[in-house]
C-alpha cells in the first residue's frame, strides 16, 4: 500500500508540473505582454511592472523564470484578474467549493442511479426490462446538456413550480460562507431558519445535479451491467449455484460486491467529464461556482484568470481521480497487489 | 479481506440512501419560509453597483441600488408638481438675488447603526458641511477616495458655483453662491445630493481605514447594508430608527441577474419578487400572478460617437452613419411599444423641446454621399460598443448594435461589436476612450432639462466621463451656461433652442429613442417603486 500510494503521488507531482509548464507557456501563448498576462497588473505604471518584471525574473533564462513562476504558486499567488483587478486565489477559493458540491452530489446521485439501474440490466440480460434500460442510457447519453438543463427549468421550474432555478439558496436565508460549501456553511449557521435553508439548499441543488448526473448514469448503467454480466459468468458464480444458493443470495452476497470493484475503477475517470458538464451546467443554473467564472473569464478574455482557473479545475479533477483510485485498491487488494505489490 | 471492506461499502451506500431520502423528505416541509418570505423582498436587479456612494457615480444601475434605499437628500421632489419639499431639510429660503440659500434641518434624524459604525449623535449641520465639502474641495481628506471624481456635480459645475457653505448653528446651513443658478435646488434634490455621516468619517480616519467610506456605506435612509457579496447580491435590513414612514420589510435583497432572460425566469419561478426591465411584456400580462409596471421616464438612448478620434472626429462621417441608421425598424424591433423616437435629446414631454429643430432622416444615398465628402468612400472598420446592462433607455443594446452593423454594411462600413465586458469594466474601458461609437443613454435625475444638456454634451463633462462622446465646444458651453442664469422660462426655451439646433448641427451623438422604463412584479407585492425620474425607491414596499 506504501508504494501504491508513493506511485500515485509521484504521478501527481509529475502531472502537477506538467499542468504548471503548460500555463506558464500560456502567458506566453496569448497576446499582449506576457509579464501582464501572467500577473495581471493592467493598471500598473512603468515603474510598478518593472517591479513585477523583477519579480517574475523576466530578464533571466526561461527554466530560472518558470522557477520564480512556480514560487508564486507555491505562495498562493496567482496574479490579479485583467478586468476586475481582484485576485485570483481569493476567487478560486471563493468559487471552487460550489464547484466541489455540486460536481460531488451529482457523482453520489450518478452512481445511485446508474450502477444499480446497470446491475437490474444484467440480471434481466435480454429481457424486456434490459433493452428498455439500454435505450434509456442510449437517449441519456445523447442528449445536450445545454438542451437537458433548459428543458428542465421549463418543466420543473416555470411550468410546475417544484423547483427553483438559479443560485445555490434563495437569498431569504442569510448563512455566513466559511468552508464556501452550502450544506456544511448552513450547518454551522446560528440562524434560526437552519432547517428551513438545509432544505432549500436541497432543492436548489437538485435540478442542476441531476442535469449532470444524467449522462455518467448513462455511462455507469453500461459499466455496472458489463461488470455484472462478467461476473455472472465467472466459475465461483456457478460453483455457488452448484451448491444450492439461490439467486437473490448468489446476487446480493456474490456478483454485487464484485461487480462493485469492477465499476468503482472508472468513476474516476468519467469524473473529469461530470466537471466539464458541470461547467457548463453552472451557467444555465447561474450556480456560483468555478466553471461559470471560468466561462465568463474566457469570454472576457481574462488570461490570468484563465491559467489560474484551468490549473485549479485541472488539480481538483486529479485529486478526485486519486481519491477513487486509493477506495479502489482498498476495496480491492488483489489488483493492488498484482500490479504492484508482488514486482 | 474483501469482503469484509465490502461491507463497510454497502453500509456505506445504505447510509447515503438514507440522507438522499432525508434530503427528499425534508423538502416537503416550507411552512417557516412562508413567514420569512412575506417580510422579505427580492428584487432582481440588472447589474451590480460600482460603488455605495451614489455622489461618484452617474450609472443608474448604481442610483437604483443605493440612493433611495440608504440615504436622504436635503429635499426632494414631489413626484407630481416636480417642486422641492422637505427631506432631511425641514424648510429652506433664497435669497431676492438667488445667490444665497439657508436650510433648516431637521432635528432627531438618526444614522445607520450597524456592526461597523455605532452612532453617538443625530444628523446635524457638520453632516452637511462634510458631505459636500467632500465634493467641492479638492484639498479635502476624502475628496480622492474613490478616484476624486464627482460625475454629476463636475458635470454642474458645482465647485465653481458655491461659494461656500456655512454653518449658522447645529440645525441651519447657508450655501452661498458665486452667481444665481436656476438648476441648484433640484440638482441637490437629485439622488447624487445625499447625506453622508462625520462621525463615521472620524472614526475611519481613527481606524486609517478611510477607503471604506464609499463602500460600507452609513446614511439616514430607510434601509442600512447587511451584506454585499460583489456582483452576486446586495442584503439590506431595515434601519429601525428611521426618521420617515419606516418600512413594513425585514429584508429587501438585489439578487444581481445581468442576463434578461435569467431575471424572467426567475420572476416565473418565483425565486424573485420584483424584476427589473423584463423582457417578454405579454406573457407577463397574461398571468393573474404578476403584474406590469410601467412608468414614463425622462430618458434618451442614443448611440455617440468618440469625437476626439478618427474616422468620428469628422461631422460629415457622424451625419453619414446616422442617415443610414433605420430607426423606425430599431424602435420595432427593440422597444416593441414601449418608446418614442428621438428626434432631439429632450423627450417632448419636456418644456424646452421644440420641434423645429431639424432631424435626420433614413437615407442610405444621402449617407453615401457623406461619406464620398469626407474621404471614406471605401468605408472603414469600426468598434461599436454594445452595453451590458439593460436600462429603461436602451432595453437590448447588443441586438440594436447588429441592426445597426446590418445597416451600416449597406454604406460599406464594418462593424465590430464590442459586448462581452462587465458593466463597471465597460465604463472603466468607455472613459479611457477605447470605442469608436457607443450605445448608450441618459435617465434624468430631475424635471430641468439642463438635466439633458449638461451632463451629456458640456465640456465639464467631457473631462469628467459622463459625456461619453469627449464632443467639447465652447460656444454651446456658454449657451447652457446663460440658460441657468435666469428663471425666465421664455428665455430659457429659446437658449435651449439654440443649444439643440448646435447638437443637430455638430451630431456628437445621434438620439434614439425615449423610452418608457417597464418592471414586473408579483402580484403580492404592493407600494410604488418606480418613479418618473431618479432611481427607484423601496421604502413603500409591502407585501401580502
Amino acid at each position: 500500500m506504501l508504494i501504491f500510494t508513493i506511485r500515485r503521488l509521484n504521478l501527481f507531482i509529475f502531472t502537477m508540473l506538467l499542468l504548471t509548464i503548460l500555463s506558464f507557456s500560456l502567458s506566453f501563448l496569448f497576446p499582449g505582454e506576457q509579464i501582464i498576462n501572467i500577473s495581471g497588473a493592467t493598471n500598473a505604471t512603468a515603474e510598478q511592472l518593472e517591479l513585477i518584471a523583477l519579480e517574475y525574473g523576466k530578464n533571466s533564462s526561461i527554466i530560472n523564470q518558470y522557477w520564480l513562476y512556480i514560487q508564486h504558486l507555491f505562495n498562493g499567488e496567482l496574479g490579479l484578474s485583467i478586468t476586475s483587478q481582484r485576485s485570483i486565489s481569493h476567487e478560486i477559493l471563493a468559487q471552487l467549493p460550489a464547484t466541489i458540491e455540486l460536481t460531488i452530489v451529482a457523482l453520489l446521485i450518478a452512481m445511485l442511479v446508474g450502477i444499480p439501474v446497470g446491475f437490474l440490466a444484467a440480471v434481466n440480460h435480454r429481457k424486456l426490462a434490459d433493452n428498455a434500460i439500454l435505450s434509456f442510457a442510449m437517449i441519456g447519453y445523447s442528449i445536450p446538456i445545454f438542451w437537458l438543463g433548459l428543458l428542465a427549468i421549463l418543466t420543473f421550474s416555470i411550468q410546475l413550480g417544484w423547483l427553483p432555478s438559479a443560485g445555490q439558496l434563495s437569498l431569504l436565508y442569510e448563512i455566513k460562507q466559511v468552508t464556501g460549501i452550502q450544506f456544511i456553511d448552513i450547518l454551522l449557521s446560528e440562524s434560526s431558519y437552519k432547517w428551513q435553508a438545509f432544505q432549500d439548499a436541497s432543492i436548489h441543488i437538485l435540478l442542476p445535479a441531476c442535469v449532470i448526473a444524467l449522462a455518467p448514469a448513462t455511462i455507469f448503467i453500461r459499466l455496472a451491467r458489463t461488470a455484472m454480466m462478467n461476473v455472472l459468468d465467472t466459475h465461483y458464480i456457478k460453483a455457488a449455484m452448484a451448491k444450492g444458493l439461490t439467486f437473490k443470495q448468489i446476487i446480493y452476497r456474490h456478483a454485487i460486491r464484485n461487480a462493485m470493484v469492477q465499476v468503482i475503477r472508472d468513476i474516476g475517470l468519467q469524473f473529469a467529464n461530470l466537471v466539464t458538464l458541470a461547467m457548463v451546467t453552472e451557467v444555465i443554473f447561474s450556480w456560483p461556482g468555478i466553471g461559470r467564472w471560468l466561462i465568463e473569464s474566457i469570454s472576457q478574455r481574462d488570461y490570468t484568470a484563465i491559467q489560474g482557473g484551468l490549473l485549479a479545475l485541472s488539480a481538483y479533477i486529479f485529486l478526485v481521480h486519486i481519491f477513487i483510485d486509493f477506495i479502489y485498491a482498498a476495496l480491492n487488494p488483489l489488483a493492488r497487489e498484482a500490479r504492484y505489490g508482488s514486482r | 479481506m474483501v469482503n469484509l471492506t465490502l461491507c463497510s461499502f454497502n453500509t456505506m451506500i445504505k447510509h447515503f440512501t438514507f440522507i438522499l431520502c432525508f434530503f427528499v423528505l425534508t423538502a416537503c416541509n416550507n411552512e417557516n419560509k412562508a413567514s420569512l418570505s412575506t417580510k422579505s423582498i427580492i428584487y432582481c436587479s440588472e447589474g451590480a453597483p460600482e460603488s455605495f456612494n451614489p455622489q461618484t457615480v452617474t450609472s443608474g444601475v448604481t442610483i437604483d441600488a443605493t440612493s433611495k434605499q440608504l440615504y436622504n437628500q436635503l429635499i426632494v421632489l414631489d413626484s407630481t408638481t416636480n417642486s422641492p419639499i422637505p427631506s432631511l431639510a425641514k424648510s429652506w429660503h433664497v435669497t431676492r438675488d438667488g445667490k444665497m440659500i439657508t436650510f433648516y434641518l431637521r432635528k432627531n434624524v438618526s444614522f445607520h447603526h450597524t456592526d461597523f459604525f455605532k452612532p453617538t449623535r443625530f444628523f446635524n449641520a457638520d453632516d452637511v458641511l462634510f458631505s459636500f465639502n467632500r465634493i467641492i474641495n479638492q484639498e479635502h481628506l476624502f475628496h480622492h477616495i474613490s478616484g476624486g471624481n464627482y460625475p454629476f456635480f463636475q458635470s454642474v459645475e458645482f465647485s465653481s458655483l458655491i461659494d461656500s457653505i456655512e454653518k449658522i448653528n447645529d440645525y441651519t446651513v447657508r450655501f452661498k453662491l458665486t452667481r444665481a443658478d436656476s438648476s441648484l435646488l433640484v440638482n441637490l434634490a437629485t439622488d447624487f445630493a445625499i447625506i453622508l455621516s462625520k462621525e463615521y468619517a472620524e472614526q475611519l480616519i481613527k481606524q486609517d481605514a478611510i477607503s471604506q467610506m464609499d463602500n460600507s456605506p452609513i446614511g439616514t435612509g430607510p434601509f442600512k447594508l447587511k451584506e454585499y457579496r460583489t456582483g452576486s447580491f446586495i442584503r439590506y435590513a431595515p434601519h429601525p430608527e428611521y426618521w420617515n414612514e419606516k418600512t413594513a420589510l425585514e429584508q429587501l435583497i438585489f439578487d444581481i441577474t445581468p442576463s434578461d432572460i435569467g431575471r424572467l425566469t426567475k420572476l416565473l419561478a418565483g425565486e424573485c419578487d420584483v424584476i427589473a426591465y423584463p423582457i417578454a411584456h405579454k406573457k407577463i400580462a397574461e398571468r393573474s400572478d404578476l403584474l406590469l409596471d410601467d412608468v414614463t421616464a425622462l430618458n434618451v438612448g442614443y448611440m455617440g460617437f468618440n469625437t476626439k478620434n478618427p474616422p468620428f472626429d469628422n461631422k460629415l462621417v457622424r451625419k453619414a452613419v446616422a442617415h443610414a441608421i433605420n430607426k423606425q425598424a430599431i424602435l420595432d424591433t427593440i422597444y416593441l411599444d414601449g418608446a418614442e423616437e428621438a428626434t432631439t435629446i429632450i423627450p417632448n414631454t419636456s418644456w424646452a423641446y421644440n420641434d423645429s429643430v431639424p432631424t435626420i432622416d433614413y437615407s442610405i444615398t444621402k449617407a453615401k454621399k457623406l461619406l464620398q465628402r469626407a474621404g471614406f468612400e471605401d468605408g472603414f472598420t469600426m468598434d461599436l460598443w454594445a452595453m451590458p446592462v439593460q436600462r429603461a433607455y436602451n432595453p437590448d443594446a447588443v441586438t440594436m448594435a447588429k441592426l445597426i452593423q446590418a445597416d451600416l454594411k449597406k454604406i460599406g462600413i464594418t462593424v465590430n461589436i464590442i459586448k462581452d465586458y462587465e458593466w463597471t469594466t465597460f465604463l472603466r474601458l468607455l472613459a479611457q476612450g477605447e470605442h469608436h461609437a457607443v450605445l448608450l443613454g441618459w435617465s434624468a435625475d430631475h424635471p430641468d432639462p439642463d438635466n439633458f444638456f449638461t451632463p451629456l454634451l458640456s465640456c465639464a463633462s467631457a473631462a469628467t466621463n459622463s459625456n461619453r462622446t469627449f464632443w467639447c465646444d465652447k460656444s454651446y458651453d456658454n449657451i447652457i451656461h446663460q440658460a441657468l442664469q435666469t428663471t425666465n422660462i421664455k428665455q430659457r426655451k429659446a437658449f435651449y433652442l439654440h443649444a439643440l439646433q448646435q447638437i443637430s448641427a455638430e451630431l456628437p451623438l445621434f438620439p434614439i429613442a425615449h423610452s418608457k422604463r417597464f418592471q414586473a412584479r408579483a402580484s403580492n407585492v404592493k407600494g410604488k417603486i418606480l418613479n418618473t425620474y431618479g432611481g427607484i425607491d423601496f421604502s413603500k414596499v409591502s407585501k401580502n
